[in-house]
């Protein structure tokens, strides 16, 4: 059972010395509560404190750390079942395969492709964060090889499968101070296992086919110094693996502790958008770790954008970038309508102009990612803001007229934009669905030189 | 250690709306469609029941598109120019419901008058035995006259008709509900607007349990998330008991995802994103099957690739 901020505050020394980064121990108390610090970031708690609180230290799901350096990547301590409750906090690692079977020209391509995909969405990076290396062959020698090639050619933090801890301790070793999950798909082999993921200084992720079963092996894995853990439900179809990890995070959310890890789930459809489908299924729904075959960029582009989307925090609005963005073949008698750089608000209007077939300009403000009505109410959709922005966009040079249609509901900054910027201002429909029907019928280039 | 229960006790249950009428329902449907019934979360054998998996609508227009990319009009483009050729093409591909769009009807599209659209209808209908969704043009002055009139030539069918709002209901519900047709209530992104059209709907006398809700959509990577968390949100509330979020969910997949760029770009972007002809399919279907991971009942959709996708993915997650 977590406890409560005040609860933890007891057992603090309430100095407020600051050590742990927070202005108070109260402050830090509260933090920890929530799950999103742990009691280790505070240097002068004492043994018997510690013990006191070590249930509440730990947060429902660990927090496991694979790779090292720019591949770092940590995955857990996730706090909700659905994101609009908070957030969901670490999104999943996604993992392509490669077998240890193929031949060391395939593995290097393999391994680059790999590499190679990442994609650019709304002025974020999205990749794939780990190659998994199997070791199909059984063969000790050849996983070790297979993993220091598809390292190096991926320039990826690795997943290491294998159904023989002796060879995971080969191919770990190939692999110094790297830091790759080791996975081991024999649970007969999971205490062995474990030891080489200790002696290794690595995280490791076991097979376990139901919860009893990891009821029965985590606790042994922990007690003997193992907690960077991953589980695996043993699952391989879409229905039992959504309905595995689905149980596994309402579990350890309950504070059931033998399940509090993050999970592992494998795409294993042939067909190629069914192995897309899958991997994002699972990555909605509490995957933490994702490992597919889904080597196509159109397949992963999908499935890394579902990433993004899930993990986007619903409290902070996404914004795009402030700028001004030609929709179709424009001219410079093109219209130019002014919206927020809210994603949503700025996509409806780039949907409806697109919609309408008239080439026009858009200009999205600078709002923080906040909606027209909501910039417009703090203050930061306004006279200056707009001119600003038109200014730096140089939209002047773009079109010889001199108009501005702006949304409809700030129709109040009609005048203030026109003294500020010397264009006259068009007042638009309030909503985007109206725009097709207003650029065709409302909007005219009234002062332009043809 | 005892493991903890994890069984939800739900008291709700979202409700069951049957579209389409066969000949014994007094209508000339070769099959009806019945879709919603859920009593826990979405595709958890171990929370409730999904008595109807979600269904799945071809998107057929009744004026060729001009803005469709090149993977949809090698399916197509033999057709669009026809809508009854179009809705017959949507059934071979194995569409289990028609979704007509009455597009020309648009002041700004050609401006149909709305008994010429009520006789399109009537083609459609006897071109094919699927139930049919039918959407107006979304300019209110228009639906009104168009509607009543497109209620009326499919009296019996037991269509679904879209969309009322918050403020546009009267004359659409009036005209369902005289002639015998399930409603779509509109209420973009919005709980608390989906819950106001269910009342002022059924203020109006109509139905609450033949209504559907539409929250919008949108594509994977537009926005996609704020659809799924009102879809989430909508399907606990409704599961804890509110009748007023019980209905079932449709979803406008094929429009949004075909207006990302990753779906409708050309084989130009082929180095970075992959061929097209995949490309495009795959982002319709992943944007359906996201969605459905949030709770929605029924989707439009536009390829048959991304359909079939999406048919196995649920035939699966059924079980």
């Amino acid at each position: 059972m977590a406890l409560t901020g005040l609860e933890i505050y007891k057992q603090l020394p309430k100095t407020n010395c600051k050590d742990c980064g927070f202005p108070t121990c109260l402050a830090f108390a509260m933090k920890m509560a929530t799950g999103q610090v742990a009691l280790e970031k505070c240097p002068h708690v004492t043994a018997e404190a510690k013990a006191a609180l070590e249930s509440a230290s730990r947060p429902p799901i660990q927090l496991v750390t694979i790779g090292t350096n720019e591949n770092e990547i940590k995955i857990g301590n996730e706090t909700q079942l659905y994101r609009h409750e908070e957030r969901f906090h670490r999104p999943a690692a996604v993992a392509v395969r490669i077998s240890d079977t193929l031949d060391e020209a395939a593995i290097a391509k393999r391994a680059e492709a790999v590499g190679r995909l990442a994609f650019e969405r709304v002025g974020t990076k999205i990749k794939v964060n780990l190659v998994a290396v199997c070791n199909e062959s059984g063969d000790a020698a050849r996983f070790e090889k297979a993993a220091a090639l598809s390292a190096e050619k991926s320039g990826l933090a690795c997943l290491l499968m294998s159904a023989t801890a002796g060879n995971l301790e080969k191919a770990a070793a190939a692999l110094p101070a790297k830091r790759p999950l080791l996975y081991i798909s024999d649970p007969l082999q999971a205490e062995a296992a474990a030891k080489v993921a200790k002696d290794n200084d690595c995280p490791l992720a076991v097979r376990a086919d139901g919860v009893e079963a990891f009821a029965e092996l985590t606790p042994k894995l922990g007690s003997a110094g193992v907690d960077q853990l991953v589980l695996d439900p043993g699952t391989r179809d879409l229905k039992s693996t959504l309905e595995a990890l689905t149980l596994i995070r309402r579990l350890a959310l309950k504070g059931f502790r033998p399940v509090g890890y993050p999970a592992i789930a494998f795409t294993t459809a042939k067909d190629l958008t069914m192995q897309a489908i899958e991997a994002s299924t699972f990555i909605a729904k509490y995957a933490a770790v994702l490992v597919t075959d889904a080597i196509e960029p159109w397949q992963m582009l999908p499935v890394l954008t579902t990433r993004q989307d899930i993990y986007i925090d619903p409290q902070k609005p996404v914004a795009v970038e402030p700028k001004l963005n030609a929709i179709g073949e424009v001219t410079d008698s093109s219209p130019v309508l002014v919206t927020t750089n809210f994603s949503l608000s700025y996509y409806s209007v780039e949907g409806e102009v697109e919609a309408s077939r008239m080439p026009a300009y858009i200009l999205s403000v600078d709002t923080e990612g906040t909606s027209v009505l909501t910039a417009w109410a703090s203050d930061k959709f306004n006279a200056e803001t707009i001119t600003e922005a038109m200014k730096k966009s140089a939209v002047e040079e773009k079109v010889s007229h001199r108009q501005l249609v702006i949304p409809g509901f700030v129709a109040v900054l009609s005048a203030g934009i026109e003294d500020e910027s010397g264009w006259s201002v068009q007042v638009g429909p309030k909503e985007a669905s109206g725009i097709p029907s207003y650029l065709k019928k409302q909007w005219k280039v009234q002062d332009t030189a043809n | 250690m005892t493991i903890p229960d994890t069984q939800e006790k739900w008291s709700g249950q979202i409700t069951t709306v049957t579209i389409g009428a066969t000949k014994a329902e007094g209508g000339t449907r070769g099959r009806s469609v019945a879709i919603g019934g859920q009593s826990g979360i979405v595709f958890l054998s171990f929370d409730g029941e999904t008595p109807h998996p979600p269904t799945i609508a071809l998107d057929v227009l009744d004026k060729q598109p001009t803005d469709w990319p090149q993977p949809l009009e090698e399916v197509y483009g033999d057709v669009w120019s026809d809508p009854a050729a179009w809705a017959g093409r949507a059934k071979e591909l194995g569409a289990d419901l028609i979704n007509f769009r009455l597009v020309s009807t648009h002041p700004d599209e050609g401006d149909c008058p709305p008994e010429q659209a009520a006789a399109t209808v009537q083609a459609v209908l006897q071109a094919v035995d699927l139930p049919l969704i039918i959407w107006g043009c979304d300019v209110p002055e228009k639906d009104q006259k168009l509607m009543p009139k497109v209620a009326e030539a499919a009296q019996g069918e037991n269509c679904l008709l879209g969309a009322v709002s918050e403020d546009e209901y009267r004359t659409l519900s009036a005209a369902a509900q005289a002639y015998g047709h399930k409603l779509i209530a509109l209420s973009p992104c919005d709980i608390n607007k989906a819950k106001q059209v269910n009342i002022l709907v059924s203020d109006m006398g109509y139905p609450i349990e033949d209504i559907i809700i539409y929250p919008s959509t949108a594509s994977l990577g537009y926005g996609m998330e704020y659809i799924y968390s009102i879809l989430e949100r909508g399907r606990l509330a409704a599961l804890s008991g509110d009748r007023l979020m019980a209905q079932p969910v449709l979803l406008d997949v094929g429009l949004e995802a075909w207006r990302a760029k990753e779906a409708r770009s050309g084989d130009e972007v082929a180095d970075v994103w992959g061929p097209a002809a995949e490309r495009g399919p795959a982002w319709e279907a992943v944007t359906a099957t996201d969605l459905l991971q949030g709770g929605a009942d029924l989707l439009i959709m536009r390829h048959p690739k991304a359909m079939q996708a999406v048919r196995n993915a649920v035939g699966q997650l059924v079980g």
